[in-house]
């Protein structure tokens, strides 16, 4: 008989070693999910993870990999903060909506007016603002009135989304676009854009991402705040004895997240997205979950994971183009790839015995 | 000679690092009670379990009834007629009495029929239970009541009582012992494990006393005096700590009237708490568990907070203050549950450290951790109070429960602490390790702190304090001199029996 | 005020629109009570929908539709159950992992099948009780799966408070070391309870692409899986309770719905919505246990948000109707619920990992 055992230390190799077992373990269900779906399975492998890396257009993908990877970066060390505390910020996706639209409107607001070095700094304060405030509803009402924060901010991405239709059909559409719906494009005025070399995909989202992996890190290993947000996620009555005061844990977390998913709103909408538009959001809150827990909710782990999710989507098209694979096999893709990262991931705490049948 | 109703024939059970039993036998009688004896650690438990069905042991055998007895599952012990009341209740708080009854029986009968046999066999026993209370309402020695009561309405051949009188006082020991010896009258054989030599020496016509894994004895305990088997137990003379009469210094901390709600759902509220704390002396807190010792720590700790002027400390008032804000000040505790509250079970040592003892040893930098400084505390701690570990990376969760204690209690200790607050501090812990403690807290106390402790051990309290009070349903009794008191008048300050003639129903504190 | 409303058409689909999230939470609720926290709900739900949708298509029968959705569901469940009970992983991370798994699955399946019309479904007509005049035909005149949300709320009921196996998950729920040291399995019980729960989330979705939109589309489910784990926690994690919030739930959907057709001034609309919310909430929390300040509270909450909506009325900006505006409410109102409800009498062992060392 098979049984669980609890380790007396956490495995360290086993810490790093899960993500690699759970990535090869994903590739080979999804081999097989694409030779269900009909599809030749290596060939589709070899698509996603090999031909936007070393493929004949990798000088045209490779920037894709920062342009995508830099939001899931950046939304992903925000909630790993939370998350590592046991407070569960599942409403990125709206963090990063409103963000975008309170940056935007800074941005549409001050048009056509020329100062670089004024309106896109307001422009990112405005979108972290945004993004902070909204995460603040789910923050205060589990400070103030103990209401679960997973729910509150999951019901903000529904009410986000509408606001977002509203904002982009009604006040926000482009007086000049000839009634097609939609914003100004952002991107194409030096003020407003969040460009710095476009043909590199390197945008202020990207600097921004990497100067928070560098934050986070030094936060959890050498900062109090790091050191309270693991204790009160892995022993919440030891945290309380040593003196960690929840609610200021809660709100700075949120607050935290909600600003970082703000700002990558934001840089995308100025940025590759362009416009402010109905479906200017296409998950990134949701996919950014996959990338906290991908990287061990470790701010260098979270950084390959968030390239090689980056990698999933790039890959996803080529394969969907090329061969045909419909896009939500990707979306089946990523969330096997979580399922089997916590299916592994009990190998870290336990060890497999095999238990002898006692001899009475 | 008649047969023994029960035969356990060299019971052997290892798990990874330790041998829990080995070559464990005896035999046990109808209609008698035998004790089984042994510090924390000689593998009382693993043994019961064993009978019990929890446990399959490695190799040896069990006969009941002359027929082999190998249960495979609890349910298969119950059925066969074993009974257990466990040192830790496995009840349902949020249930009622009559639903956690049913819940501990094979083939309960409909609720309202079984509501009212549980009132007639509390009766008969007399231990009162009224059905329809919910059981977190209910005081531990009246909790322990319903545990028992589960067993009796199975007649049980065998009960097994696992540490009962740990959170019972005094006048409530005799009742139960008294419960005992109509069972034993009856017929029913009772296995009760217990450390506590003077209760075995008034209860139990055998003995048999366990020393790491290994029968190390069997005797009389109506014929053995309390020396000759705490020698057996412990395999040698026990360090007496020693005491230097110290004076009483000036008042560090006063208490006054302090009250707070508790935090947890089912817990004990502290209602107008009064005592002052001087420097040098030694406060002994004793209650039966659940009377409010976790809130009141909590209380002193700073992880309550008390209103205006019901806590200062050298004149100032610090209810309002943080944990961390009154270890700055010299105020240190450590709480009962050690992993998981005390410490970070997960985390290693050095990061444990630095969960108290961050202001005081002063390992933060403009809120930067000092890990290097933080790591050589880690080290002074566990070479001070010999903590066997290999070192200080290794999580706290792997080292024994008696090495984990000693980190808690040294970490708080050489933080050099004005007022130092324990609870339960040597609760699960080897008898040298536990004197090792309570050493440390008398010379602690010796330098001029003053210490609180809190336990539900009195032997212990009686050994170090210097005063004594005891908490009930969240009060606290006036101190008094601990020399000056005897046995009867601590049962009596410790709350007496509740409701033994009558069952009442109370609404909740 | 209300333009072209029928209200008694209006309490009649309030038990259709009620009957999915009845359905899901329903679920949840057992599952919770046996101390596991499953967040997949909108994925199971959605998988179920399409699951359902196509064994109705291919088989031309919708009950064999039914069935089939429970079992996707039920499976999709299981799996949620092994990664939590066998390889004691992290509940709410593997529940986010549920959702977007069978998002991304039902969107695969349902390829084909995009805008495609499920066989009919015909309302049941119960005699004589269909009969009485005006509540006849708004209780008693519905397709079959609204009563057998009702009876499986009934079902519920009975299980936890009058049997024993009732009584031993509810043990489980409570206190898991408890119960395994009295030789319950916790683990059998609430694999048990989970897949229970995934049959009947799957049975919710299939509800709405079988009967009440009736299609399959990628948004079907549009938050009703999240709406349900609000109102087990509304409801107390009690059976009668439950069903009073998912038919406060179905009504205000239905009133949103059916105030963007009748177009009426949006301002008003989200204040009445508020308030009804608010007021039955309220209403319910001070019955239950004298909860004057979180009433107090809620009345608050209720004033600002109608002030706020004020200002755009008196500007004269807002006069026209916004469809957005009110497709936000059932979210708005979740919100604000659980703000009152403030959840108490929660399972106590809900959430915890069960690890039995031996």
């Amino acid at each position: 008989m098979i049984a669980l055992e609890k380790r007396p230390q956490p495995s360290q190799f086993w810490s790093f070693a899960a993500p690699i077992v759970a990535v090869i373990l994903t590739m080979i269900f999804g081999a097989a999910l694409f030779a269900m779906l009909g599809k030749p399975p290596i060939e589709a492998l070899g698509k996603i993870f090999w031909e936007p890396l070393f493929g004949e257009y990798n000088f045209f993908y490779l920037p894709q990999l920062l342009i995508k990877g830099a939001p899931l970066v950046a939304i992903a060390l925000g909630l790993s903060l939370g998350f590592k505390a046991g407070i569960w910020n599942i409403g990125a996706e709206g963090q990063y909506i409103i963000g975008a639209l309170c940056g935007a409107g800074v941005g549409l607001a001050f048009y056509p007016m020329e100062a670089r070095w004024l309106i896109f700094p307001v422009m990112l304060i405005a979108g972290a603002f945004g993004g902070f405030a909204w995460a603040m509803i789910p923050g205060i009402l589990r400070v103030k009135f103990n209401t679960n924060e997973i729910l509150v901010s999951l019901m903000l991405v529904y009410v986000a989304e509408q606001l977002l239709a509203s904002m982009a059909l009604g006040v926000m559409k482009n007086p000049d676009g000839m009634g097609f719906p939609g914003s100004r494009n952002l991107s194409q005025y030096a003020s407003s854009s969040s460009w710095i070399d476009q043909s590199n995909g390197m945008h202020w989202g990207v600097v921004i991402a990497l100067i928070g992996v560098i934050f986070a890190y030094i936060l959890f290993a050498k900062h109090i705040l790091g050191f309270q947000i693991k204790l009160a996620g892995q022993a919440p009555r030891a945290a309380a004895f040593s003196g960690v005061s929840p609610a200021r844990l809660v709100l700075f977390c949120l607050g935290t997240s909600g600003a970082l998913a703000g700002i990558a709103g934001l840089t995308e909408v100025s940025g590759p997205a362009g416009i402010v538009s109905i479906d200017f959001n296409v998950g990134y809150g949701f996919t950014a979950i996959i990338v906290a827990f991908l990287g061990r909710l470790h701010p260098v782990g979270i950084l390959f994971a968030g390239a090689l999710m980056a990698l999933t989507y790039i890959g996803g098209d080529i394969a969907q183009s090329s061969l045909g694979l419909p896009k939500a096999a990707m979306q089946m893709f990523q969330g096997m790839l979580l399922f089997c990262l916590l299916g592994v991931d009990v190998l870290t705490n336990y060890r497999v015995r095999m238990m002898k049948r006692g001899a009475v | 000679m008649t047969e023994p109703l029960m035969k356990l024939v060299e019971l052997t059970k290892a798990y990874p690092g330790v041998v829990a039993n080995s070559d464990v036998s005896f035999n046990i009688e109808a209609g008698k009670v035998h004790a089984l004896l042994g510090e924390n650690g000689a593998g009382k438990s693993t043994l019961v379990k064993t009978i019990y069905g929890l446990v399959k042991p490695d190799t040896g055998t069990m006969v009941l009834d002359g027929k082999p007895f190998t249960p495979t599952e609890p349910r298969a012990a119950r059925a066969a007629g074993i009974a257990m009341v466990f040192q830790h209740f496995s009840l349902f708080e949020a249930l009622t009495v009559a639903e956690n009854v049913a819940l501990g029986m094979e083939n309960p009968p409909p609720l309202r029929d079984l509501a009212q046999r549980i009132r007639d066999v509390s009766e008969t026993y007399g231990l009162p239970l009224d059905p329809s209370r919910i059981v977190g309402d209910l005081s531990a020695g009246e909790r322990q009541r319903v545990e028992i009561i589960r067993c009796l309405l199975q007649d049980p051949k065998v009960l097994i009582m696992d540490e009962p009188t740990s959170v019972l006082t005094p006048q409530e020991v005799d009742i139960l012992f008294e419960t005992l010896r109509k069972l034993k009258s009856e017929g029913t054989a009772i296995l009760y494990i217990s450390h506590k030599l003077e209760e075995i020496r008034a209860l139990c016509d055998h003995a048999t006393v366990l020393r790491l894994g290994k029968v190390v004895g069997t005797c009389d305990p109506r014929e053995t005096s309390a020396r000759e088997m705490a020698e057996l137990m412990v395999g040698g003379t026990l360090h007496v700590p020693k005491r230097e009469a110290g004076e009483a210094g000036e008042t560090l901390m006063q208490i006054n009237g302090l009250s707070a709600p508790s935090p947890r759902e089912f817990g004990t509220s502290l209602k107008d708490i009064r005592i002052d704390v001087r420097a040098g002396d030694v406060i002994g807190i004793g209650g039966v568990a659940g009377n409010g010792q976790d809130e009141l720590l909590s209380a002193l700790s700073g992880e309550i907070r008390a209103g205006a002027g019901q806590i200062s400390f050298l004149g100032n008032d610090i209810g309002h203050l943080a944990p961390d804000a009154r270890r700055t000040l010299g105020i240190c505790a450590a709480p009962e549950e050690r992993m998981g509250h005390a410490a970070a079970p997960d985390m290693s040592l050095t990061e444990n450290a630095a969960l108290t003892a961050r202001k005081r040893k002063d390992l933060t930098n403009n809120g930067f951790i000092d890990w290097g400084k933080t790591r050589n505390f880690a080290n002074e701690i566990i070479e001070r109070f010999d903590v066997r570990t290999p070192g200080p990376g290794n999580a706290a969760r792997s080292l024994s429960g008696g090495n984990l204690q000693k980190f808690v209690i040294g970490r708080e200790i050489l933080q050099d602490p004005q007022i130092l607050i324990v609870n339960q501090p040597t609760w699960g812990v080897d008898a040298s390790a536990a004197a090792a403690i309570r050493q440390a807290l008398l010379d602690l106390a010796a330098k001029g702190a003053g210490v609180i402790v809190i336990s539900q051990d009195l032997d212990e309290l009686m050994e170090i304090s210097d005063s004594f009070a005891a908490l009930n349903e969240g009060r606290l009794s006036k101190p008094r001199p601990a020399k000056e008191l005897t046995v009867e008048e601590i049962g009596l300050m410790l709350g007496g029996a509740h409701d033994m003639e009558v069952a009442h129903v109370e609404t909740a504190s | 005020m209300f333009g072209s409303i029928d209200p008694l058409l209006l309490l009649a689909s309030l038990m259709v629109a009620a009957t999915p999230i009845l359905l899901a939470a329903i679920g949840e609720l057992v599952v919770e009570r046996s101390g596991v926290l499953n967040l997949g709900v909108e994925g199971m739900m959605i998988t179920g929908s399409i699951i359902g949708f196509i064994a109705a298509i291919n088989t031309g029968s919708p009950w064999l539709g039914f069935v089939c959705a429970a079992l996707g569901g039920a499976g999709m469940a299981l799996l949620f159950g092994i990664l939590t009970q066998f390889l004691l992983s992290n509940q709410v991370a593997t529940g986010l992992a549920l959702t977007l798994f069978g998002l991304g699955l039902a969107s695969l399946l349902g390829q084909g099948y995009l805008g495609v019309k499920a066989p009919a479904f015909p309302d049941w007509y119960i005699p004589v009780l269909g009969d009485i005049p005006i509540i006849g035909p708004i209780v008693f005149q519905h397709d079959p799966m609204v009563y057998v949300g009702l009876s499986i709320v009934a079902g519920v009921w009975w299980f936890l408070n009058k049997t024993r196996a009732g009584l031993i998950l509810r043990a489980v729920g409570e206190n898991h070391e408890a119960a395994h040291a009295l030789g319950y399995n916790v683990v059998r019980t609430r694999l048990l309870a989970i897949m229970f729960g995934g049959a009947c989330a799957g049975l919710g979705g299939a509800y709405l692409s079988i009967v009440r939109v009736p299609t399959y589309a990628d948004s079907l489910t549009a938050g009703a899986g999240w709406i349900a784990l609000a109102i087990v926690v509304f409801a107390s994690w009690k059976p009668g309770r439950l069903l009073l919030g998912a038919y406060l739930f179905g009504g205000v959907t239905v009133l949103q719905l059916n105030l963007q057709a009748a177009g009426v001034q949006f301002p008003l609309i989200l204040l009445a919505l508020s308030l009804l919310a608010v007021g039955v909430a309220g209403m319910f929390s001070v019955w239950r246990n004298n909860r004057l300040k979180s009433l107090g509270s809620a009345v608050s909450l209720a004033l600002i948000a109608g002030g706020l909506l004020c200002i755009p009325i008196l500007s004269g900006k807002m006069a026209q109707l916004k469809v957005e505006y009110l497709s936000m409410s059932p979210y708005i109102a979740t919100i604000i619920v659980l703000v009152i409800m403030q959840a108490s009498g929660a399972p106590g062992s809900l959430g915890k990992i069960f690890h039995a060392s031996r």
